[in-house]
């Protein structure tokens, strides 16, 4: 059977995590590096950096990262932020990524979608959709949430898996960052309009939130960055309590 | 020993050369190559393969001399070969994504599209999923029944000779997910991305 994944997600700035694991004994607590070895080694399915970095001088720091994390980590690493071409992606999979996650430049630019599934396979391409609720639809928000671009995410998410997406990364941005929870009208909605898995993300603050994740939002895997960050739960704790609620884990 | 990862533009193969270079350490040479002459002179070659069916054997294709420098060294010399993903798809006679494609005709076989059962499942096949082991298999050495290992993939290779099958996974159906035939093995999930067990595969492998 196949198991639902719990993908602890690390945000790196300037080739430094910045909300990090903070409650191990870390040589260096900055490390991009040391930490998701930390969580390979905790059982997570995958990890997911997060390239923050806002000026383009620094932006190549993430390919170091992602070199050095692939050479220790031996389970899926996806990396999003900043990919604008399929040269960027092409660049990142070289070193060591499996997937890639495309964000602001899948609206831009859509056949930057479509061509780097057909050059590099669609197992490896995640279309990321930020979306915030207005009235009875969701719009698509880029630029890390700056900028509404009016289009509907549910019939976007639908022209992504037409374009070859393996996977979508859907985040609400109504809920990022405020730990009540996944926006699960928003994952149900755009798993059931899909037939590529959808990763949950946004709004994680308890272990309960991946369960309703998982159930109610129908998500093939749930992401969380700071209930793993700060110590509140161990993906291992993340994964036991899911199997208590019946939901298939690897554990 | 000499260990070739074969590498002819079939997508991205870090990961490989990244696990198979952990397992080997300093102890086994791990090259990368599609030089014919390098793979000849080799003890074991892997056949990584990501991407679609045809892609990876038009790929094969491109590089002259390459199918019959691997045919040689598979089925006259008779040497070890691992197939990785849709590396093992490409020992099937056909494959059918995009369209029909021939394909290396090693294991006689096709490669055709998951069921997903009019969308009741999910394709690509993502994630880990539990291997049921159905034959020994060399490279299963210490691996216990029922590992998890990390699948991706919406194709399937269906081998006309079910005695190949070493192992299966559940999905929409029972899915082969590993075969041996003599010195032919292939994975459908990724030893590289399947954590510590995947690793003991490898080097199960590497000491064939």
């Amino acid at each position: 059977m196949l198991k639902n994944r719990i993908i602890p997600c690390l945000d790196v700035k300037n080739g430094r995590v910045v909300k990090g694991i903070n409650f191990v004994d870390l040589k260096d607590a900055g490390d991009p590096v040391e930490q998701a070895k930390i969580y390979s080694d905790g059982g997570a399915d995958e990890i997911c950096f997060l390239d923050i970095t806002a000026s383009n001088e620094n932006r190549d720091t993430i390919y170091d990262v992602v070199e050095k994390t692939s050479k220790k980590c031996f389970v899926p690493l996806t990396v999003g932020g900043g990919v604008r071409s399929v040269d960027d992606i092409n660049k990142l999979l070289n070193c060591g990524a499996d997937k890639v996650s495309i964000n602001t430049a899948a609206i831009q630019n859509p056949e930057v979608v479509e061509e780097s599934s057909k050059k590099f396979g669609s197992q490896c391409i995640v279309v990321a959709i930020d979306a915030k609720k207005n009235g009875d639809k969701w719009e698509i928000f880029t630029h890390g949430g700056r900028n509404n671009t009016r289009i509907d995410a549910i019939e976007f998410a639908k022209k992504m898996e037409d374009s070859g997406a393996g996977e979508l990364l859907v985040t609400s941005m109504d809920r990022d960052g405020t730990q009540v929870g996944y926006d699960i009208e928003l994952m149900s909605k755009i798993s059931s309009m899909v037939n590529i898995p959808v990763i949950a993300s946004g709004g994680v603050g308890n272990l309960d939130h991946l369960v309703d994740g998982i159930k109610l939002g129908n998500a093939s895997a749930v992401l969380a960055a700071s209930i793993f960050h700060y110590g509140k739960h161990s993906v291992k704790e993340a994964k036991e309590y899911l199997d208590s609620k019946g939901i298939p884990v690897r554990i | 020993m000499n260990v070739t990862i074969v590498d002819y533009n079939s997508g991205n193969i870090s990961s490989v050369i990244n696990s198979f270079k952990e397992v080997a350490k300093d102890k086994v040479n791990i090259e990368v190559t599609s030089d014919l002459n390098k793979i000849k002179s080799s003890d074991k070659v892997v056949l990584p393969g990501q991407g679609s069916f045809k892609s990876c054997v038009d790929a094969l294709n491109n590089i002259n001399g390459l199918v019959d420098t691997l045919s040689e060294f598979v089925i006259n010399n008779k040497k070890p070969l691992l197939g990785i993903c849709v590396g093992l798809q490409m020992f099937a006679d056909i494959g059918y994504e995009e369209t029909e494609t021939k394909g290396l005709g090693w294991i006689s076989g096709k490669v055709s599209k998951i069921d997903n059962q009019n969308g009741k499942y999910k394709l690509p096949h993502i994630g880990w999923n539990q291997i049921n082991i159905v034959k020994d298999s060399k490279i299963f050495k210490n691996i216990e029944n029922n590992s998890h290992m990390y699948f991706v993939h919406s194709y399937e290779f269906i081998p006309n000779d079910k005695s190949v099958i070493s192992g299966t996974t559940d999905y929409s159906s029972n899915i082969v997910c590993s075969v041996e035939k003599e010195n032919i093995f292939g994975t459908q999930f990724h030893p590289e991305k399947s954590d510590k067990t995947g690793l003991k595969i490898i080097n199960n492998f590497i000491n064939l």
